[in-house]
């Protein structure tokens, strides 16, 4: 099966170092280890980190007019930052994998099966 | 041979009531799919009322469902879409079903250790963990376990259906946690025997029939649980600790349904048999040398029903046991009731200086208020303690729960 691994955290929960920084390298060497150990197993099915919120901007067709405005409407606290997508047999081998990304320590991963159409 | 329906409706009933843990548990490792296999072991069970009454009970009553219920899902397999994907199991079922048409008894795998583990996924709710496990491991039907919550049947039924289909739709597996993920999936499934033997076991939900049912089902599951797994001191302990307090259950309430506290109990009808299985069962969990949360609790029953009288009580011991279990479990509810040990053991200035400590975490819980109340009432803190009482009346839930305080609260000197 195939889930969707959803991070989300709270600004300001995880220090955000700057590039080029020694802390910056080593929050970096994490997630590349990550991925790696996604690789080696064979479950990465992909995944980015998103740019944060206010880069975001929202549209919807309403009776056939197109409406675009400025940001995410909820004042949620959590904050989606990125995702992966894993390939795994069942939900707790999702589960644990999802458990490793380094966020699950500050904030909440949401694990989501993709839905199959064959 | 014909058999007559009423007949045939009880051999149905006793089976799956029975059985059902067992046929499902094979069914689901059989196809894969808890919601499939539900529904093929229903469609089972009504095609044995039809062919039994026509040709008679047969003598493999479990054989015979599970064999009707594979080919259901065999049918149900050749309808889908995904035929080429599930080709490899459908030949497999085919082999299997089978293979058992002749035989009397197959030999059906127990898979009930499997099958647990999926009821109590940490990834379904709570109260949907409880109503899954008795529907699907105990004997209960929908209406029963509606009862056991006070729910009306079809929310029940779409509860448990949403759990269901949850347990297909997220693949949460089949199979019994590996040793990552052991302690948490057994502290899981543990914490769900206790909440059903709990819902049995505090007054006034349900009848009264009902509420030993859910205790004997718990029950019944510990021992299932142990059998499977018989390494686990844990699951000896929560065993034990249920075995200890259901002994006292024919002492705990009056004729008029109030409870009557522990020292007021008449102690000759505490059931002796379970009192020495459950401390059996504790001595067998303690040879093993893991410590646990529910091995505590069942020690500190065990003291009070291994106690003759009220005031031969080890009170000391009891202490000891709870400062040990807060270790595990340091929550405002352990340190009341340890609190309340430390007054019945002699020391009555200081439990009430710790339920001071406690009084604005526990404000909304009435049993903190019921034992304020009563230390209250024996450090002479008459009006404090009828004080505490109104307030532990006002949170009563239920009608033996606040006769019970009024009667206490009646007994206050003026």
């Amino acid at each position: 099966m195939k889930y969707l691994a959803l991070i989300y955290d709270t600004p300001g929960n995880r220090p955000d170092p700057k590039p080029g920084t020694p802390e910056f390298d080593t929050m970096m060497a994490r997630w590349n280890k990550l991925n790696q150990t996604y690789v080696d197993a064979g479950v990465m099915g992909g995944g980015e980190a998103l740019m944060p919120p206010e880069t975001a901007t929202c549209v919807r067709v309403r009776g056939g007019k197109t409406e675009t405005m400025d940001g995410p409407f909820a004042e949620t606290k959590e904050q989606l930052g990125g995702y992966y997508v894993l390939e795994c047999d069942n939900l707790d081998d999702a589960l644990r994998y999802a458990a490793m990304i380094p966020v699950a320590e500050t904030g909440t991963i949401e694990v989501r099966p993709i839905m199959s159409f064959d | 041979m014909a058999a007559a329906p009423d007949a045939v409706h009880t051999a149905i009933d006793y089976t799956l009531r029975e059985d059902r843990g067992r046929l499902m548990a094979a069914l689901v490792g059989a196809i894969g799919d808890f919601e499939l296999a539900d529904e093929c072991l229903q469609e089972a069970a009504m095609a044995a009322m039809e062919h039994w009454c026509r040709n008679g009970v047969p003598n493999s009553r479990r054989g015979w469902l599970l064999q009707v219920a594979r080919r259901r899902a065999i049918d149900h397999f050749r309808r889908q879409t995904v035929l080429r994907k599930r080709q490899a199991e459908l030949v497999l079922l085919a082999e299997e079903s089978q293979g058992a048409t002749e035989i009397g008894e197959p030999d059906i795998p127990d898979k009930r250790l499997e099958l647990i583990f999926t009821c109590c996924h940490p990834a379904l709710d709570p109260k949907s963990r409880v109503a899954l496990t008795l529907r699907t491991l105990g004997g209960l039907d929908t209406a029963q376990v509606a009862a056991a919550f006070l729910d009306r049947e079809t929310t029940m039924g779409q509860r448990l259906s949403r759990a269901r289909a949850k347990i297909s739709r997220a693949g949460i597996p089949f199979e019994v946690p590996g040793p990552e993920l052991w302690d948490e999936r057994l502290a899981s499934v543990l914490a769900v025997i206790y909440l059903i033997f709990n819902a049995g076991h505090v007054a006034g939900a349900g009848g009264a029939l009902m509420r030993r049912e859910l205790c004997e089902e718990a029950i019944y599951l510990a021992r299932m649980l142990d059998r499977l797994r018989p390494d686990e001191p844990e699951v000896l302990g929560v065993l034990s600790l249920m075995l200890t307090s259901f002994a006292r259950a024919p002492a705990r309430l009056g004729a008029g349904g109030e409870m009557i506290p522990l020292d007021e109990q008449d102690r000759s009808l505490w059931r002796k048999d379970l009192i020495c299985e459950g401390v059996a069962a504790l001595d067998s969990a303690v040879s093993r040398g893991r410590g646990g949360p529910y091995q505590i609790k069942a020690a500190i029953s065990a003291l009070h029903a291994s106690a003759r009288r009220s005031d031969e009580t080890d009170w000391t011991q009891i202490v000891l046991l709870y400062n040990t279990l807060l270790q595990h479990e340091p929550t405002p509810v352990v340190r009341l009731n340890r609190a309340v040990a430390v007054a019945c053991s002699g020391r009555l200035t200081m439990a009430l200086e710790e339920l001071d400590a406690l009084a604005q975490e526990l404000d909304g819980y009435q049993p903190f208020h019921a034992a304020h109340a009563r230390l209250l009432a024996d450090a002479g803190a008459v009006a404090a303690a009828r004080r505490a009482y109104d307030r532990a009346i006002e949170l009563a839930r239920n009608a033996p729960d606040r006769a019970f305080l009024e009667k206490q609260k009646r007994r206050l000197p003026p």
